[in-house]
């Protein structure tokens, strides 16, 4: 049994089949690549993993609990974690604060009333937002208006905000999208970094397949919402169907 | 000091002594002067300048710090004011029961219709808490009567129980809200040459509890509470796939807020026990909406400020009318004296509106960070100038080393 288990997920918008019949097994500790052309349902079927989107059919089951019906926020508690393919940050507020607010909602739960205890004096907290901070190389950016700073930089800090809650699944929706190629490299060296440093599992939907086949250790192909094969990054680069369906050649 | 940084201990500081010397700094001008006028040292227009301030620093911790914009909040200060009036009929003329009261019913009446508006955001929700506020105000004129006293307004009688004080007093009148004994309206005049300074004991009521709201907003401001409530603002999304429920946030500010606003009614029943419908009406909700933001949404001193602002324009412009004009315009001849009082004249006395409209929508337009982003803007260009004077002074002298 892995970690995450779909079975015979289908979603439908409007007459669109975006996804049907799809089965994913993602194990502990793994690096799964979810790849496919643009519109296949790969962003899609991401949402139907955290509940902004509830399937129409099938089963999303995390640890050997579902997670159908259940709200973002209980699905974060639950252990799983998300960077979305525009970054979503808390653009008003600085850099710091913004990685200090995981950091509450990891300790405190989905709602506490902490109205008299002041920001700054929670010592441990400043602590880890910190060290997370200097790990993603951006300590120096702490007090930076975050919404000022790069798509780079607000990719990084939203891996950071994702990152420091300490996750057993991290979502990642096409990371490095958008970014230069140094960038892109940066963030190949910080997850591979980041998956020696800790027990993670990681689902990585992605266009690059520079950063796919440094990293994954399992790839699901999908097309037009069907999973096409699922196989080792060796037997995926040479299969026929892949090239066929993703890569647009016809024979 | 009280658990703040030494940023936060300043500005409490400063508003502290401006509070309590407010009978020195309001009147400036000697009694009989041209400008006298222009004073605002006078208990009842004091008491208001801090009580519409801690109504405004409630609402900027709902608009200010998660942006949700109620247009009901009047009806809060109302039932505050209605809750506190009750408690002088029944109890006693002391005020802290009925402060107390009222805002513990406030509390309860917020918790209701912010449970029920946050259910939307943005324009509907404000459109939720306008339909809400207007329906008080409409009950408490109509089905509410025996609660209310209707259109008259509740008010004290002569023969109310007031089971632990008395229903009347020796004399026969209506006794007076005090404070343990201390009489809500005595007043000590301070005759210093042509000043005349009034320092009246509802007013420093009202400005210490005042002070204690100010300090709660700060406390509150600088709370992991406090940067959800941001967070609120700035990104629902994230926050709620960071593992944060948003509505126990945003319902805890929503009634936090109608919890100041409760006690601004509450204090405004014990300098003049009388409560009327018309305190929640949609024009007042509306009001605390333009101090707030005036002085600068999301600040901490913007809602004073502008509470302030909004209160003295009312007072004291309202109150320049033609014969003050001429008095002032008297020193031109005759024809320019009158073309200067027709300009000046829509803009004063009944037309304060006006000035205060176009003061409001410059601020929005050009300082959409309030009064406060003005003040720092000033400051800036001081600080920028006298950079610049020190660097030319230190070149002079650098000059005159190398010769
Ligand atoms: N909220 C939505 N409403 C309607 N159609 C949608 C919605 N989200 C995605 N789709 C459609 O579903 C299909 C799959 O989209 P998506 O999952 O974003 O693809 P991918 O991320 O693989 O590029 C597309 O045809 C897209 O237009
Ligand atoms: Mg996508």
């Amino acid at each position: 049994m892995g970690i995450l288990e779909v079975k015979g997920v289908g979603k439908n918008f409007g007459g669109l089949k975006a996804l049907s019949d799809v089965n994913l097994s993602v194990q502990e500790n793994t690096v799964h690549a979810i790849i496919g052309p643009n519109g296949a349902g790969k962003s899609t079927l991401l949402n139907c993993l955290v509940g902004k989107l509830i399937p129409d059919t099938g089963s999303v089951m995390f640890n050997n609990q579902s997670v159908l019906g259940r709200k973002p926020h209980e699905i974060n508690q639950m252990g799983i974690s998300r960077v979305f393919q525009t970054p979503e940050i808390f653009g008003d507020l600085t850099v710091l604060e913004n990685v200090l607010i995981p950091c509450f909602a990891k300790r405190d739960g989905a709602f506490r009333l902490h109205a008299f205890e002041g920001v700054r004096r929670e010592k441990e907290l400043m602590d880890k937002a910190m060290q997370m901070l200097e790990d993603v190389n951006m300590a120096d950016k702490r007090h930076m208006h975050s919404a000022s700073m790069s798509r780079g930089d607000k990719r990084r800090l939203e891996m950071a905000m994702c990152l420091v809650q300490e996750p057993k699944l991290l979502l990642l929706d096409e990371p490095t999208a958008g970014m230069a190629r140094a960038d892109t490299n940066n963030t190949i060296d910080l997850l591979k970094e980041i998956k020696e440093k800790r027990d993670i599992t990681m689902a990585i939907i992605e266009h690059d397949m520079h950063v796919v086949f440094s990293l994954a250790e399992r790839i699901t192909v999908l097309a037009q919402g069907t999973p096409l094969v699922e196989d080792t990054p060796e037997n995926i680069k040479g299969h026929p169907k892949v090239r066929e369906a993703y890569l647009g050649e016809a024979h | 000091m009280f658990g703040l940084d030494s940023k936060d201990s300043k500005l409490l500081l400063i508003v502290a002594v401006l509070a309590l010397a407010a009978p020195f700094i309001l009147n400036p001008f000697p009694a009989g002067s041209e400008l006298a006028q222009f004073n605002a040292g006078y208990p009842d227009l004091m008491q208001r300048f801090v009580i519409f301030g801690i109504f405004a620093i409630g609402f900027n911790i709902l608009f200010g710090l998660t942006g949700y914009l109620s247009f009901g909040h009047a009806a809060f200060l109302g039932v505050g004011s209605y809750s506190a009036v009750w408690m002088f009929k029944l109890l006693s003329m002391n005020v802290i029961p009925a402060i107390i009261l009222s805002v513990i019913v406030a509390g309860l009446f917020s918790l209701l219709i912010g449970y029920v508006s946050l259910r939307r955001s943005g324009i509907y929700f404000s459109i939720l808490t306008l339909a809400f506020a207007q329906m008080s105000f409409n009950l408490a004129y109509s089905v509410l009567t025996p609660i209310t006293n209707g259109e008259t307004g509740l008010q004290l009688t002569l023969d109310d129980p007031r089971v632990l004080g008395q229903t009347a007093t020796a004399d026969g009148s209506i006794p007076v809200t005090n404070l343990f004994g201390l009489e809500m309206r005595s007043t000590y005049e301070l005759v210093l040459g042509a000043w005349n300074f009034q320092f009246n004991a509802g007013y420093y009521l009202s400005a210490v509890i005042m002070l204690a709201s100010f300090y709660m907003a700060i406390r509150i401001f600088r709370s992991p509470f406090g940067l959800m409530l941001r967070a609120v603002k700035t990104n629902q999304t994230r926050l709620n796939y960071t593992g944060m429920n948003s509505r126990p946030y945003t319902l805890a500010a929503f009634v936090v807020s109608g919890m100041y606003a409760g006690l601004a009614g509450g204090l405004m029943a014990s300098m003049d026990p009388l409560a009327g419908a018309e305190r929640m009406q949609w024009t007042a909700s509306g009001e605390v909406v333009l101090m707030t933001i005036l002085g600068g949404a999301g600040t901490l001193l913007g809602p004073v400020l502008g509470a302030g602002f909004i209160k003295y324009f009312e007072n004291i412009f309202s109150k320049i009318n033609d014969n003050v004009l001429h008095g002032w315009f008297a020193f031109l001849p005759d024809g320019m004296e009158d073309l200067l009082v027709t300009i000046v004249h829509p803009f004063v006395g009944k037309g304060w509106h006006l000035t205060l409209g176009l003061l409001f929508m410059m601020v929005v337009i050009f300082l959409p960070g309030g009064l406060i982003e003005g003040g720092q803007r000033l400051g800036k260009l001081l600080r920028r100038k006298s950079a610049k004077q020190d660097d030319e002074d230190a070149n002079k002298s650098a000059s005159t080393a190398a010769e």
